[in-house]
């Protein structure tokens, strides 16, 4: 890979985070290759200009020249802002006839209790703009009544028209049991293309196979609004790359986690939803094979969210079904649900711009709402006047006016512990400096917390896990949260603070496809279900080969690897547990090679499986991937010396709850070996690395910090 | 930091009540508890007051399992309360008000002292009897009945308990699964406790339930001066089983404390929608929380402040052996009905009427042909009016309230049973008019898949008494049941839909709030834009 030129691009809510990667990756001696990072901030307006910004400094920095560039690999909040400011294109919703009202009517559940004045989100596409035609497919797939083409036709005069303000820009289909049967939304969708040809056309049965009508048709309804936006958006940024130079191929990251081209992603915008998060979890992975790690704990904390995910066997889990754009702080049920393959991962309204604040029974809350960079924390002295967790930081001193790396921007310690008395101390009679640790301390727990119900979810204990922080906030609190959750270890990765753009540099192509279709163990059809693996395999590897075919490379001449997910439970139960299966096709007893399968699955969720029950499985995946480029594995070096900080400043320990003379340190200077004892911070431009008085890091080879305890946990010594 | 430290404890243990709640959710097997929420989980002090729940669960279930631990210590015995324990019942009158409800407790003990207790409640498949529904004449028809009992002692499972559920049960399978799970989640509330003790270096929960009672305590009492002491009554007359039902309600207001006296509510009816005083007791409390102190935690001090008394006889108040399977139809307008008492002293906090009970369905499906091997099929859907309109919103469409239950996904109730679900959709008109619109009720259309006859056991009310609005708002649309060819259908009882048929369900919608005349021009226009009002 010498020579090979690469560029990531992740545009964020705040910041536009570019790396330019020359010569493959680091490898474990530290030579082998060069990576130029940059933050710039994100424009709203025209998102590719930041890019073109932040590549502009990266490529200056570098020497380098954009006609030489490989790659692009580009993920975006694109899609997911433009499901959040509801700017999305004027889309009209045609479904089965008595099913007008389903994403309206949700799950006819209050999603917060005890709030009398609550509201639910409003639909993405409203009621004058949802259509319906009289088909009916029953769960079994037979048709109960069948598509009427006169009808279809009278409903595509209503959706053309009568003047241009009044035509739809987007057409979302979805019929019910469409996941059985998909051909009368293929059927109407031709009818569609035929008349309408300008028009794009998303249907449920190809975006979104899944049961559930409310989250299938949100999904495609998602699909269609955001398309004409992402669509446009590609093309403009492929135009203007080509102008500055850069020829190359451009791939988008999706959910996933894995690539795919620009038509695949202008065609399935949705599957850009979460795709920086994504390329975080892809990072966090990349990081545990250097290590050799088989279970790691991806944790990744910004301005306005903490995302957590757990990494085992250095892949990140899927799931079929998520939720965004919550309206209602963070709470679950509060968003759109999207049924599309995706990084499972648990995010809470956590980040260095969180908002603290006291309530009626006194207690410290921080978040979900953020400060976010506009006005910003306090400290920030551009309007903020309310107190955060960065705030909170800088009072303890664990975060300092003089290392701190965003651009253009000053902390003013006093503005921070103003904001803190004012709503904190205040109202607690605290002063500044305890107000400020307790808010850290929720902060750290509401965190934590969210670690142990994400690994429960999963059946996993996290104490067995190794932390790996990145992202501008997670390494000044991952010790702390490593305390709470009895974690080991911690790796504090080289480029931290754009973990989520070097991850999408290591992200394989890769296409997951999806289907609901019922089996039960005891009356097992092989064929059925050995057709349907291979029905599903086809369309991910389509995806991956067109995908490849702009690399130049045949996809016969790629060993892809190929993992098959059975979504299975026991009959009368409600939720799935995922069962991985080999490639072996199904025979006669493969209804019995599964039961075994799920019953082991099942005592690692909950202990004990349940004799005499039948067992049914639910949901089929296929994930198609290039293979993972083999990675240099770190051998972990011991202390070689220690270092001795020449400056210090005091520090609130949490460990001890006392402030200490703690060291300052230049991560840059380190070199493997080189060990940093606690209380100490470490700082470079874009993050800072914090140890408690019973915390130590040592340098490693590949540039990871590894951080430990200095002393065998101590069952916290209070009496 | 010892407040800081007892801040984060009392957020851990929440943490470690929703976690059991999930483990419960995970592992259920009944419809009510996996897709539709119908469950509690919580932790309790050595002395059975609840410190903590999740919020996961609906307000019958929390507000009763809060009372129901001390019961179990009563019944049991502190002197029989072993390590390695898990007790039992379904006992309406000491766990959640009707026997489909099992209602399970485990004791937690730390070197070899007893600390505290984890509960749980779930809605069961099945308990025998004639089914769930309301057409029993005693409760001895609607099923086993478990007395307050051990469902293991010292780690070994009570294996003749289960045998007798097993033979009086149908899906016994699951009904047992479902027993499992919820002692199982009991347990993975302890584990997490002691993890956390000893992360803290603690040994009980004394200090830490102090801590949270007093602070709730005091900010409870803060909170109820919001309503001006003094008696606040209230009436309501809903449609009951055959015949219709007045509910009142006189609340007396101390400053720091609520009693509602339901004195003057009807009687008991013959048949199973009668309601245990702890029912009732649970939606009054509710009301009161979302009305006074909504970010008030439901525990112990929260709830201590709402106490209830109704004459024996009545039918907020029926004893054993009075029929209560569907509890829920009177119990769910017990919140309406407190609410409304205070609606003038609090005019803009409380909403008008709302469709109130949930409309509930089973539908038992048997083949045509018995020659064929089609099974026999039972299916439960949840289905919700619509809300009154608010002070300063309408009301919401097709939600629940006050219950906390979700709605299945058509989709997997037709993948579950042999029922086709040809309608579910808002129904245009039926929310009261008022400057703020009552929520619109739906419109279900359901009939028989192929081979497939099917009966439903019907449980609806408000059709022949609407919710009604408040402060010059009209009055939501009453509910109507009838079959597609306008033949009129019972909304109380087992029917059968005759082959070839379908059955329609227009649900009530909520009551309207303020003069429809200062409504905003523009909402009228978009109500008829889109097609919410035609």
């Amino acid at each position: 890979m010498m020579g090979t030129m690469r560029i990531g691009a992740d545009v964020g809510g705040t910041f536009t985070d570019v790396v330019l990667e020359i010569g493959g990756d680091l490898d474990d001696d530290g030579s082998g290759g060069q990576m130029f990072s940059t933050k710039v901030l994100t424009t709203y307006e025209a998102p590719e200009q930041g890019i073109l910004e932040g590549v502009a400094t990266v490529v200056a920095e570098a020497g380098a020249d954009l006609t030489e560039l490989d790659t692009f690999i580009h993920g975006t909040t694109l899609a997911t802002n433009a499901l959040i400011g509801r700017t999305g294109a004027r889309t009209a919703l045609v479904t089965t006839d008595g099913f007008r009202d389903t994403i309206e009517m949700r799950t006819e559940s209050r999603f917060e209790q005890y709030d009398l004045n609550l509201v639910l989100p409003t639909p993405l596409i409203e009621r004058r703009d949802r259509h319906v035609l009289s088909e009916r497919i029953a769960a079994d797939g037979t048709v109960l009544r069948p598509f009427d083409e006169d009808e279809a036709c009278a409903l595509i005069e209503v959706l053309a028209g009568q003047t241009a303000a009044e035509a739809y820009e987007a057409i979302a289909v979805g019929f019910i049991h469409a996941y059985v049967d998909g051909s009368h939304e293929r059927r109407f969708r031709d009818l569609l293309v035929e008349h309408l040809p300008n028009v794009p056309v998303s249907i449920s049965s190809e975006v979104a196979p899944q049961m559930r009508e409310f989250e299938r048709f949100n999904t495609v309804c998602a699909n269609a609004y955001v398309q004409p936006l992402i669509a446009t958006y590609l093309r403009r940024l492929e135009a203007q790359l080509l102008e500055t130079g850069a020829s190359c191929p451009v791939y988008l990251i999706h959910s996933g986690g894995g690539l795919i081209n620009v038509d695949a992603a202008a065609r399935f915008p949705v599957r850009l939803i979460e795709s920086g998060p994504a390329g975080g979890a892809i990072f966090a992975a990349d990081i545990a094979a250097r290590h050799g790690l088989d279970q790691a704990l991806s944790y990744d904390m910004g301005g306005t969210t903490a995302k957590i995910c757990l990494i085992e066997d250095q892949t990140p889990r899927t799931a079929k079904t998520f939720e965004v754009a919550r309206t209602h702080r963070f709470t679950k049920g509060s968003g759109m649900p999207i049924s599309i393959p995706v990084i499972e991962m648990i995010e809470i309204g956590a980040g260095g711009g969180s908002i603290a604040t006291v309530d009626v029974l006194g207690q410290i809350r921080v978040g979900p709402l953020s400060a976010g960079s506009e006005p910003g924390p306090a400290a920030y002295g551009l309007g903020g006047t309310k107190p955060t967790v960065s705030d909170a930081n800088l009072v303890l001193g664990r975060l300092s006016a003089d290392s701190f790396g965003a651009p253009g921007v000053n902390l003013d310690d006093a503005a921070a512990r103003d904001a803190l008395d004012r709503t904190v101390g205040a109202v607690l009679a605290m002063d500044a400096e305890t107000a400020a640790a307790g808010v850290v301390e929720v902060v750290d727990e509401n965190m934590a917390n969210a670690a142990r119900v994400h690994a429960i979810e999963n059946g996993k204990d996290v104490a067995t896990f190794t932390m790996i922080a990145f992202g501008g906030g997670a390494p000044l609190h991952a010790g702390r949260l490593c305390e709470k959750l009895d974690v080991i270890e911690l790796l504090v990765p080289p480029g931290a603070g754009v973990g989520s753009a070097i991850g999408f540099l290591r992200a394989p192509f890769a296409y997951e496809a999806l289907r609901s279709h019922h089996a039960t163990v005891d009356h097992f059809d092989p064929d059925a279900v050995n057709r349907m693996l291979v029905d599903l395999a086809e369309e991910a590897t389509a995806f991956v080969a067109e995908a490849l075919a702009s690399t130049g490379t045949p996809v016969t001449d790629v060993a892809l690897e190929t993992e098959r997910w059975v979504y299975m439970r026991y009959a009368g139960q409600g939720w799935e547990i995922p069962v991985l299966v080999d490639a072996t096709p199904f025979d006669a007893l493969g209804g019995e090679r599964l039961a075994d399968q799920f019953e082991k699955a099942y005592e690692e969720f909950f202990g004990r499986a349940i004799a005499g029950l039948a067992v049914e499985a639910i949901g089929w995946s296929v994930r198609v991937s290039t293979p993972r480029p083999p990675v240099s594995r770190v051998t972990r070096v011991v202390a070689l010396r220690d270092i001795v900080p020449d400056r210090t400043r005091l520090i609130h320990d949490t460990a001890t709850d006392t402030s200490l003379e703690a060291g300052i340190v230049e991560r840059h200077a380190l070199v493997a070996g080189d060990r940093v004892l606690g209380p100490a911070v470490i700082v470079e431009t874009q993050t800072t690395t914090l140890l408690s008085s019973r915390q130590q890091a040592i340098m490693q080879t590949d540039g990871c910090l590894l951080v430990t305890r200095t002393t065998p946990v101590s069952k916290e010594a209070n009496p | 930091m010892s407040e800081l430290r007892h801040q984060v404890m009392w957020n851990r243990l929440i943490s470690i009540v929703e976690e059991q709640a999930l483990a419960l959710v995970r592992t259920a097997f009944s419809t009510s508890v996996r897709e539709a929420g119908d469950l509690s989980a919580g932790v309790y002090d050595a002395q059975g007051r609840m410190i903590a729940q999740a919020v996961t669960g609906t307000p019958g279930h929390v507000n009763t399992m809060a009372a129901a631990v001390a019961n179990f210590i009563e019944d049991i015995g502190a002197h029989h309360i072993y390590e390695g324990d898990s007790y039992i019942t379904n006992d309406p009158w000491k766990g959640t008000g009707h026997l489909h409800d099992f209602t399970v407790v485990n004791p937690v003990f730390r070197e070899g002292v007893l600390i505290g207790y984890f509960a749980c409640t779930a809605h069961v498949v099945d308990v025998g009897g004639r089914g769930y529904g309301p057409d029993a004449n005693e409760v001895y028809e609607e099923g086993l009945f478990v007395p307050i009992m051990k469902f293991a002692e010292r780690g070994v499972i009570n294996d003749d308990l289960l045998n007798i559920v097993r033979h009086n049960v149908r899906e016994a399978g699951q009904v047992v699964g479902d027993l499992y799970s919820l002692s199982g989640c009991n347990d993975t509330g302890a584990r997490r406790l002691h993890a956390m003790l000893d992360e803290f270096a603690i040994d009980d929960l004394e200090d830490l339930a102090a801590f949270v009672f007093d602070r709730t305590a005091a900010a409870t009492r803060e909170r109820l001066a919001d309503l001006p002491t003094g008696t606040y009554a209230n009436a309501m007359r809903v449609d009951g089983y055959n015949n219709s039902i007045d509910l009142a309600v006189m609340l007396t207001a101390s400053g720091h404390s609520v009693h509602a006296d339901f004195t003057g509510t009807s009687p008991t009816c013959a048949y199973g929608v009668n309601v245990p005083l702890t029912y009732a007791h649970a939606y009054f409390s509710y009301a009161m929380l979302v009305a006074l102190a909504p970010e008030m935690p439901s525990n112990w001090a929260s709830l201590a402040s709402f106490t209830v008394s109704a004459p024996e006889g009545c039918i907020l108040n029926a004893k054993h052996p009075e029929p209560v399977a569907v509890r829920h139809v009177i119990g769910h307008f017990v919140t309406d009905l407190c609410l409304g008492a205070i609606a003038s002293a609090l005019p803009n906090v409380v909403p008008a009427e709302g469709a109130g009970a949930l409309w509930n369905f089973q539908v038992s499906a048997r083949a045509i042909d018995p020659r064929s091997e089609l099974p026999p099929r039972e299916v439960l859907m949840f289905n919700s009016g619509g809300t009154g309109a608010r002070p300063t919103l309408d009301g919401i469409n097709a939600t629940a309230f006050p219950s906390g239950v979700r709605t299945m996904p058509a989709e997997a109730t037709e993948q579950s049973g042999p029922i086709v679900v040809w309608r579910k959709e808002l129904r245009p008109d039926s929310g009261g008019v008022g400057r703020h619109r009552g929520g619109l009720g739906q419109v279900i259309e359901i009939g028989a898949a192929t081979g497939y006859d099917i009966s439903v056991s019907c449980m609806f009310d408000r059709v022949a008494n609407p919710a009604r609005g408040r402060h010059g708002g009209g009055d939501g649309a009453p509910g109507r049941v009838y079959l597609d060819n306008g033949t009129p259908f019972d909304a109380k009882g087992k029917q059968t839909i005759p082959e070839g048929r379908t059955l329609i369900l227009e649900l009530p919608g909520g009551g309207g709030l303020g003069d429809p005349t200062e409504r905003e021009i523009s909402e009228v226009a978009d109500d008829l834009a889109q097609g919410y009002v035609t």
